[in-house]
């Protein structure tokens, strides 16, 4: 193990390039046990943030500016090599939590790496290429020979994004599309023949790949690691801290139905009407009426339905006896029955498959024929009214509502849907289906006092 | 409903699960299928392909690979199994011989033997998970529905087939030009669709980030079931992808087939459709005052759709118009009604079942023949061999008496024909080159490391 700053030296001794930290290896520094639990927390705080203002909808540059602030309110120390060394202890602190299960490492992946990214967008070119050389990408600059003869391509896409003309010593790296998978889905690059023209204000996009690679492996050894030696070493001093630290960020996952254990099919309808929230009522309605939903649809509102608490058995005589009318029984047996049970986890990969957060909901894309996705976000703005008066939302509260969908604020127009239905306020705001779901059923049963 | 009405309504209901198998139609049985796969199913080119070169004698070969992919068997008496295995194209041919499938679905390569893969969940850490897949392409004529007033649901004829055509050349061509492969495979569904097969290693090995890349770079239709704006094509000027696909596909596909063939503009109902796309409203109602007037003009002989879409875009793009909303309008109007429709679940994710090459679609009774990219104008859908026209051919004694083999003796063998001649030879011919060119490289570094 060796210190992570001492690989990178700059070149001139007197210039020091403040770069990043790549957290190739764990420090050998030593942690004070208070400083390893705080310094988890400050970073959680920021990843959080993070997480909250991308299922907000954010725009790239206000996600950026987000992420700086939240740095610099959590991570910022008043001596630089401290600062450094918080950074990266807490970040080693946050792989051992977030290694131990699949949906951990991934929300902790995506986390890390968005906020590597803006941390690299906001460093100066000269640091930027320093970090490009650190990671060692095996990229050259495009020649002036090849740059003439893509000239008209590469500006074709500049102006597709509303850019001005590449000038002609703009640096381009010409790489495998496959490395830019983020750049080919926006279209922002020019492709020929498998080869992407990556400009030098994208090459955070290489850069990002190539962390969040390295990042994924390093997961997967680290729960290797966690697995055979750490926890049971640690079993008295870290282990307990660090399951501590991921339950008390990342919130229930809402997989298995807890408060309010089991509803049968006959509530369903009510309970759909009183406490679902749009997105599911939606979906709920669809399926009754056209006895069909697509994929998405299906799983959407089937592992939220799991989530309240119906039972596999239930769930399936719920589909069949919606989709039979159109499909007919054999067709269900065959083609739908493998999936429910899959979501159920009895079938294919053994494992329980968890209710999407409206993070998740909101960030999907439907396409033609899908009913999924949040209607906040996904509804024209003539279907998200007609939708919320059908639901007895008043008018003045539809406009408020109207106000946060249009600032892309989809979770708190759920949020005010919710406390105009069940005139009663949600403070922690709604950042799941099924929390939603709980919150709603709570109220009820507060108000009804005595129903069993 | 009536309970005919709803008998009816399944046959061309639109769904994206598989298609219908369950009913056998005049000229469709089992015993008719059993001889098919008996004499006229490719079973050794299909082994062939999904071996990709691994069955051959080079040190090099991967034994285990064809075994490790999946194949499902939908079968007669509505029983769907999934996760089957062959170790050799005997043990492959022999089992669809024996079941006799009415459907075969071809899965990814997995790390394991699918049909093993009990054995293997035990040990935790998800090692059964998919290692390889084609990257596969699905579209489908009933998502056109709002496009096409010929047919609906699952019927095409020739006024509408030209949809799929297009789309074929314009992925076919982004896939070869822009993507950089070469191993393309193009299939008719067998009856409301094509499939398309990308076999190159390199897309085999695409992750699932990847191929969602891939899958939004091909899209431009965000519209879902509730809201209007169906094609959004920001920016100034067009990508270069799809600035080809417009000028060399699209634009005139629309104008000199789909605008006639559908009437696109010939009736109130049809134009308002295309008048709501035009968000300026003013020029809008501008043209609809045109339009209402002029009924009776007919003393033209020109068509009153290629009448009216000239107006249209002379008003749209006339000096006066120099909003540019209202420029792009042309080309989001034309997108809309002829740019591909992918169902883009079915490409994101390694592990989406596709219907194998050479099946007999149950309701047809066709074929799934491959499809020329190059010649798919003159694909015909409706004169695809069914199944009872090739039996009859057999019985007959053949087209040819001097065929070398059964195809050749029917008009399958056409087919036949052309998959080994422009898919299978070229790809097992590059198979070979990257299974030698891998081996040298590792001898290679063996031998560096040997020396070091
Ligand atoms: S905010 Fe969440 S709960 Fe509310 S509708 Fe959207 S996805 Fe559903
Ligand atoms: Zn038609």
């Amino acid at each position: 193990m060796e210190v992570v700053r001492s690989d990178r030296k700059s070149s001139s001794n007197d210039v020091v390039v403040s770069t990043l930290p790549l957290y190739r290896s764990a420090p050998p520094l030593e942690v004070r046990l208070e400083d390893f639990e705080l310094f988890a927390m400050d970073r959680l705080r920021v990843l959080k943030g993070i997480s909250d203002g991308l299922s907000r909808g954010k725009k790239p540059e206000e996600m950026e500016n987000l992420a700086m602030d939240l740095w610099k309110a959590n991570m910022r120390h008043l001596e630089a090599t401290e600062g450094v060394n918080k950074d990266v202890i807490s970040h080693f602190v946050l792989r051992l939590v977030y290694c131990r299960t699949e949906e951990l490492r991934k929300w902790f992946l995506s986390m890390e790496t968005a906020l590597f990214r803006y941390r690299f967008h906001s460093k100066s070119s000269e640091a930027q290429r320093v970090l490009m050389s650190e990671f060692k990408l095996p990229y050259k600059p495009v020649s002036n020979a090849e740059f003439e003869s893509v000239k008209d391509k590469l500006g074709q896409v500049a102006r597709s994004m509303g850019q001005t003309l590449p000038a002609a010593d703009a640096i381009f790296y010409k790489v495998p599309f496959e490395e830019v998978p983020e750049l080919v889905a926006g279209r922002r690059v020019f492709i020929h023949k498998g080869h992407a023209y990556v400009a030098m204000n994208q090459v955070v996009s290489l850069v990002v790949t190539q962390f969040r690679s390295n990042l994924s492996k390093a997961l997967i050894l680290t729960n290797r690691k966690w697995t055979s030696t750490i926890r049971e070493q640690e079993k008295d001093r870290l282990a307990p801290i660090v399951e501590a630290l991921c339950t008390s960020y990342l919130g229930p996952d809402y997989s298995q139905p807890k408060e309010f254990a089991e509803i049968s099919i006959k509530d369903i309808d009510q309970i759909s009407k009183t406490s679902f929230p749009l997105c599911m009522r939606y979906l709920f309605e669809k399926v009754r009426e056209d006895h069909h939903l697509k994929h998405g649809g299906r799983m959407q509102l089937g592992l939220f339905l799991k989530g309240v608490g119906l039972k596999l058995d239930d769930a399936l005589a719920f589909w069949k006896a919606e989709f039979v009318p159109k499909v007919g029984a054999e067709r269900f047996d065959k083609e739908y029955a493998y999936n429910i049970r899959h979501n159920y986890g009895r079938e294919g990969k053994r494992t329980d498959y968890t209710p999407y957060s409206c993070q998740k909901i909101i960030s999907s894309t439907p396409g033609v024929g899908d009913h999924h996705g949040c209607p906040y976000r996904h509804f024209s703005e003539e279907n998200l009214r007609a939708a919320l008066a059908r639901m007895g939302v008043g008018s003045r509260v539809v406009e408020d509502v109207m106000d946060k969908v249009h600032n892309r604020h989809y979770q708190l127009a759920c949020t005010l849907t919710f406390e105009a239905v069940h005139g009663s306020s949600c403070d922690a705001g709604i950042n799941h289906p099924n929390q939603y779901f709980i919150d709603s059923q709570k109220i009820l049963q507060s108000k009804n006092g005595s129903v069993a | 409903m009536t309970k005919e009405e709803a008998e009816n309504e399944r046959d061309d209901m639109l769904i994206d699960g598989p298609e219908e198998t369950n009913a056998l139609p005049d000229g469709f049985n089992a015993n008719y299928l059993r001889i098919y796969y008996g004499k006229l199913f490719p079973h050794a080119d299909i082994f062939k392909w999904m071996s990709y070169g691994n069955d051959g004698k080079h040190p090099a070969c991967d034994k285990s690979y064809f075994g490790r992919r999946e194949f499902s068997f939908t079968l007669e008496n509505d029983i769907y199994i999934r996760f089957q295995s062959f170790n050799s194209v005997s043990e492959l041919e022999h089992s669809i011989k024996e079941k006799c499938p009415l459907k075969i679905d071809i899965g990814p390569v997995y790390s394991v033997d699918p049909a093993k893969r009990h054995a293997y969940t035990q040990s935790g850490d998800n090692v059964f998970t998919p290692v390889e897949r084609e990257l596969v392409f699905d579209i489908d004529i009933t998502d056109y529905d709002d496009v096409r007033y010929c047919c609906t649901g699952a019927d095409v004829c020739l006024e509408c087939w030209p949809l799929m055509t297009v789309a074929i050349k314009v992925i076919d061509t982004a896939l070869r030009d822009d993507f950089g492969f070469n191993h393309i495979l193009w299939v008719y569904s067998g009856r409301r669709g094509v499939h398309c097969w990308v076999c190159d290693g390199k897309a085999r090995r695409l992750t699932n980030e990847q191929r969602a890349a891939i899958a939004d770079y091909f899209r431009v239709y965000k519209g879902n079931e509730n809201s209007n704006k169906k094609i959004s094509l920001p920016g100034p000027v067009l990508h270069p992808f799809l600035a080809r696909s417009y000028t060399e596909v699209l634009k005139g596909f629309f104008e000199a087939k789909l605008l006639s063939n559908q009437n696109l503009l010939s009736s109130e109902e049809r134009y308002e459709k295309i008048l709501e796309m035009i968000p300026d409203a003013s020029v809008a109602s501008e043209l609809r005052g045109r339009w209402q007037d002029n009924k009776q003009s007919s003393m033209s002989k020109d068509d009153i759709n290629v009448v009216r879409w000239e107006q249209l875009k002379y008003i749209l793009q006339s000096g006066k118009q120099k909003v540019q909303g209202l420029r792009r309008c042309v080309e989001e109007i034309i997108f809309s009604f002829t740019y591909p429709r992918l169902d883009m679940e079915v490409s994101k994710h390694m592990n989406h079942l596709l219907k194998a090459p050479f099946c007999v679609h149950p309701k047809t009774g066709r074929v799934c023949v491959p499809i020329d990219p190059n010649n798919c104008d003159e694909f015909d859908p409706t004169t695809v061999p069914t199944l009872s026209q090739l039996l009859e051919e057999l019985n007959k004694g053949g087209l040819r008496q001097d065929a070398e083999s059964e195809w050749d003796r029917t008009s399958l063998g056409e087919s036949v024909t052309f998959f080994r001649s422009t898919f299978l030879q070229p790809l097992l011919k590059s198979c070979k080159e990257e299974t030698e060119s891998s081996y040298n490289a590792k001898l290679q570094q063996s031998k560096n490391n040997l020396s070091w």
